[in-house]
Parts: structure tokens; C-alpha cells; sequence
């Protein structure tokens, strides 16, 4: 007993602040104001039905972007010879990933401005003013800017990882790139899309920041009603805690698919 | 051939893509005007503006307390546990790993309003208000698990027969945890420290879900700043904190190098 005095802290924390506000947040969902048991929350979600479709929209159509932006990029970087340049690739990415996620937003919505730098630049070549922020594309655009990195991170360390051994007996067996990439490469990396497209999916899904500095206003996403349950005038944490609730749920089932992928992958490289 | 080619503009598009917004915005916080196309002429007027604004000031030293404290805090308590965790059973290593990823994996906005939700229920118990003790607390919990996430690893490959062997020269396990464990896993304690240190300073969404009026960090006040759109003073804030995330970067980079190396003198 005497021994696990220093492990107390940490339970203590994790039970305080990680496992009883993630119950209150369930159980709040199912409550109403005065507190009884009720599914008037919960079912009130699909009110927002097109809201919620809205932004797994958005957010599947900005996970695709990264990841067709991210694995050819990861690709040609496993194959990168000259180690300082590797690293020096590697660092580049990572400076994003260290700066501001709200900062990066901000650096989006001066160039995209009604009179934002893009439209300066258009206005040389007489291409009349055209809208950007306010709109789908300016929501998904800079949804794929801030979370490229954490695509590209997972993708590359998988390729990384795979046995040049293999690559060399593919080719030496008389498959070209095209087919080495297609049937060694890729099947060996999907353990690293699965994970950067689930960090990438539940980043975005649930971001109130992106919506709200370059939806303006006509654009919600579900992130941005849940917020708006807590911190706006209508103040309805029951509401927003069933929106919540219904959200961790999805992540669970992200979670659990991809997880049920890597224990795949990790039985087929055993065999 | 052409793969070669392929594969530089690749590169091409993928930095040009990442790195134009960053860039323009740095470019123009040294506008003397306050236009966002053109570039008007060089000046460091707006980074003075900023030093003369005390809220951005204040809300600085606010959020360079909050960092230093939650990453000692989170640092202390994450390896400690670590510690404990390494010694553990295998399905109950398991369990702790996954408890552990829950703030992790789970979005921003959610840990947000149930750390709101708790410490709402806990002032009201305490008769206290939203403010730097809450943002504290919020900033440990989120930091804390990417400690656990650096240390426990490092732990795990500590030769277990270095220690034991600490322990047969007749150290107490507490000496053996200051002159074993703690300096073979120094440089990644070290790592653990900035990381957690990053996650405070850089985080917007749990600290506005979780401050008071009274007391704002600096992302809660860079996000009424945009919203309010001051321009070229945030450029200026931007390309300092821009440094600041690079200069941090470059140190841990320096630092992991350096790690390698005492752990291959350790191992020797």
C-alpha cells in the first residue's frame, strides 16, 4: 500500500478529471432540467440531422484531401537517400504541428478575405472579386491545411518502417514501382492511414474554431453547436451534452475499426 | 526519372502549401499600413504597439505561468505514475494505456465542456470562480497523458539488470529512482517537459471552455483579437510566437540528439 503512494496523484487525477467528467457528460445527456431521466435530448439530435451530415461532409471530404496530399508526399520522402535533407523535410512538417492551431486558422482568413490577398492578386488579372471565406471550400480548404501534418506523421513513419528487403524481392521478382507500391507498399502502410485518417477525421469533425472564423455564421458545424450550448445565450449543457455524448460515440467506433485494422496488419506481417 | 520529378514538385506544393500562409502573414506584420495586399514599407511599429499593450502583456505572463507550472506538475505526477504502470501486470498496463489516451483521441470541444461541466460542479462545492486555478487544472489534464506517452517507453527499456543490480550494491529503491532510473531517462524527461509546456501554451479550446472573465491566456486573447480583427498587431504576435514554437523545435531537436548520445554512453 505504502509503495503506490506516488502512483495515488495520478489515479486520483485521471478519476477526477478524465473518467467523472466524461460520465457527467453521459449522464447529462440524459437528463432535463430537473434532473430526471429522459431521452427529450437525445432524440432531439435528429433535428440536427443535416447539420450533423453537414459536417461529416466537410470533415470526409477534408480527410480525403490530407490523405491524397500526405501519402504521395510520405511516399517520396521514405525515399529521400540524403539523411540530413530527410530530416530537414521532417522538421518542416513539424513546425506547423508546433505552432498555433488557432494562429494558422487566422493566417487563412487574411489572404482569403473579401479584401484578402488572393483577391488583391486577382484583381491584377481583372478577375473580379470572388467569395471564399464564408463558404464550404474555405471551411474544408483550411480543415486540410491545419491537420496535413498529423496525416502526413502516421503515413510516413508506416512506410518508414517497411523491410527494404521486401521492396528490393518485389522488384527483384519483376514488379515495377507501380506494382511494388500497389501491392507491398500500400497493404504495409495501412496501419499509418487508418491512424492519420482517424486523427485526422475527430480533429476536424468536432473543430468549432474553423467553422466559426471562416464559416460565418451561415455555415454551423457540429463542433460549433456544441459550443454554442455552453458558452452562447442559450445556455442548454443537457442538450449539448447529449450532442456530445452522441459525438463520443463515433469516436468509439472510429477507434474501434481502426484499431480492429492494426491488430490485422500486425497478424499478416506475423504470417 | 521522371519519379524523380514527380517527387520534387510533390515537395514543391506540399511546402508551398504549408508554409505561404505562414509566411505572408510573418511579411505583413511589418507593413507600415494596415492594407493586406500591398506591401507598403518596412517597419517594426506594430511589434512596439504590441509591447506597449498590456492585456497582450498580461495575458503573456498568464500564459507562460500556466505552462510552466502544469508542464513541472503534469512532468511529476506523469512519471511517477509511469513508474508504477511499467510494473504492473499486462492487462492492467493495458488498461492504464488505454485510460490514458482518452484526452488524447477525444476532441477538444468535448474535453472542454466536461472539464467545464466538473469544476463547475466542484466551485460550486468550493464557492469559487472560473479563473487561473481552473485553467490549471484543465491544462495538467490535457498535458499529462503526452508525459506518460514520452516516459513510459523509456522506462520500459531501462535495463532491468542495471537496476537490479543498483539494488544489490545496497541502494534503497529511492536512490536507485535518483541515481538509475531519473538520469537514464533524463533527456526524454526533458522532452516531456517542453511537450507538456507546449500543450498549455498552445491550447485555445480547453482554456476557453474553462477561464473566467477575469483571467484570459494568450490564444483566448489572440481569438477576441481575431474576431475583433485588429490585423497587423496580431501579424506581429504571430511571427513572435511563430519564433518562439521554432526556437523551442530547434532546442528539442538539438536535445534528442544529444539523448541519443548519453544513451549510448549509458549503454556501454
Amino acid at each position: 500500500m505504502k509503495k503506490l503512494i506516488s502512483f495515488m496523484p495520478y489515479c486520483i487525477w485521471m478519476a477526477l478529471f478524465v473518467v467523472a467528467p466524461t460520465l457527467i457528460v453521459v449522464c447529462f445527456g440524459f437528463l432535463n432540467e430537473n434532473y430526471s431521466l429522459t431521452l427529450e435530448n437525445i432524440l432531439k439530435i435528429g433535428g440536427y440531422f443535416k447539420i450533423i451530415v453537414k459536417s461529416l461532409i466537410f470533415t470526409t471530404i477534408a480527410t480525403a484531401v490530407c490523405l491524397i496530399i500526405a501519402y504521395p508526399f510520405s511516399y517520396f520522402l521514405s525515399k529521400v537517400k540524403n539523411n540530413i535533407l530527410k530530416k530537414f523535410c521532417i522538421v518542416l512538417i513539424t513546425i506547423p504541428m508546433w505552432t498555433n492551431l488557432l494562429l494558422r486558422t487566422y493566417s487563412w482568413m487574411t489572404i482569403l478575405e473579401k479584401n484578402g490577398l488572393l483577391n488583391g492578386i486577382l484583381k491584377i488579372f481583372n478577375i473580379g472579386p470572388i467569395r471564399i471565406i464564408n463558404t464550404p471550400i474555405a471551411i474544408i480548404l483550411v480543415m486540410a491545411y491545419d491537420f496535413l501534418p498529423f496525416m502526413i506523421m502516421p503515413i510516413y513513419s508506416a512506410i518508414s518502417k517497411i523491410d527494404t528487403n521486401i521492396i528490393e524481392a518485389s522488384e527483384d521478382l519483376g514488379a515495377n514501382k507501380i506494382k511494388t507500391l500497389k501491392f507491398i507498399i500500400l497493404p504495409l502502410s495501412t496501419s499509418g492511414i487508418i491512424s492519420g485518417v482517424s486523427i485526422v477525421f475527430v480533429s476536424c469533425a468536432c473543430s468549432f474554431l474553423i467553422p466559426r472564423l471562416l464559416g460565418g455564421g451561415s455555415n454551423v458545424l457540429i463542433g460549433e453547436l456544441i459550443e454554442s450550448q455552453f458558452m452562447g445565450t442559450i445556455y442548454n449543457p443537457w442538450f449539448g451534452s447529449a450532442l456530445a455524448t452522441f459525438f463520443m460515440f463515433l469516436i468509439v467506433i472510429i477507434m474501434a475499426i481502426s484499431n480492429r485494422f492494426k491488430k490485422n496488419e500486425t497478424e499478416n506481417l506475423v504470417v | 526519372m521522371t519519379e524523380k520529378i514527380i517527387s520534387k514538385i510533390c515537395f514543391f506544393f506540399v511546402f508551398l502549401f504549408l508554409y505561404t500562409p505562414i509566411i505572408i502573414v510573418m511579411i505583413f506584420a511589418f507593413n507600415t499600413t494596415k492594407s493586406k495586399i500591398v506591401f507598403s514599407g518596412f517597419t517594426f511599429k506594430w511589434f512596439f504597439e504590441l509591447f506597449k499593450d498590456k492585456a497582450v502583456l498580461c495575458a503573456f505572463f498568464n500564459s507562460l505561468t500556466l505552462g510552466i507550472i502544469s508542464c513541472i506538475l503534469s512532468t511529476i505526477i506523469g512519471t511517477l505514475a509511469s513508474l508504477h504502470i511499467t510494473k504492473f501486470k499486462k492487462e492492467k498496463q493495458y488498461f492504464f494505456t488505454n485510460l490514458n489516451y482518452i484526452p488524447i483521441i477525444n476532441s477538444d470541444v468535448i474535453t472542454g465542456i466536461s472539464l467545464m461541466l466538473i469544476l463547475k460542479f466542484i466551485l460550486n462545492i468550493v464557492n469559487g470562480e472560473f479563473g487561473f486555478f481552473t485553467v490549471l487544472v484543465s491544462h495538467i489534464t490535457i498535458s499529462m497523458p503526452y508525459v506518460v506517452l514520452t516516459i513510459l517507453p523509456k522506462i520500459k527499456s531501462i535495463d532491468p539488470n542495471i537496476l537490479d543490480a543498483a539494488l544489490d550494491l545496497g541502494c534503497s529503491p529511492l536512490v536507485t529512482l535518483f541515481k538509475v532510473t531519473i538520469p537514464s531517462i533524463a533527456p526524454y524527461l526533458a522532452s516531456a517537459l517542453i511537450m507538456a509546456f507546449s500543450v498549455s501554451f498552445d491550447d485555445f479550446t480547453v482554456s476557453y471552455f474553462t477561464t473566467g472573465a477575469s483571467f484570459q491566456t494568450l490564444p483566448v486573447l489572440i481569438y477576441s483579437m481575431v474576431r475583433r480583427r485588429i490585423t497587423p498587431k496580431i501579424n506581429a504576435l504571430f511571427t513572435l510566437i511563430f519564433i518562439l514554437a521554432l526556437l523551442i523545435l530547434i532546442f528539442v531537436n538539438v536535445l534528442n540528439f544529444d539523448g541519443r548520445n548519453s544513451k549510448k554512453k549509458f549503454s556501454q
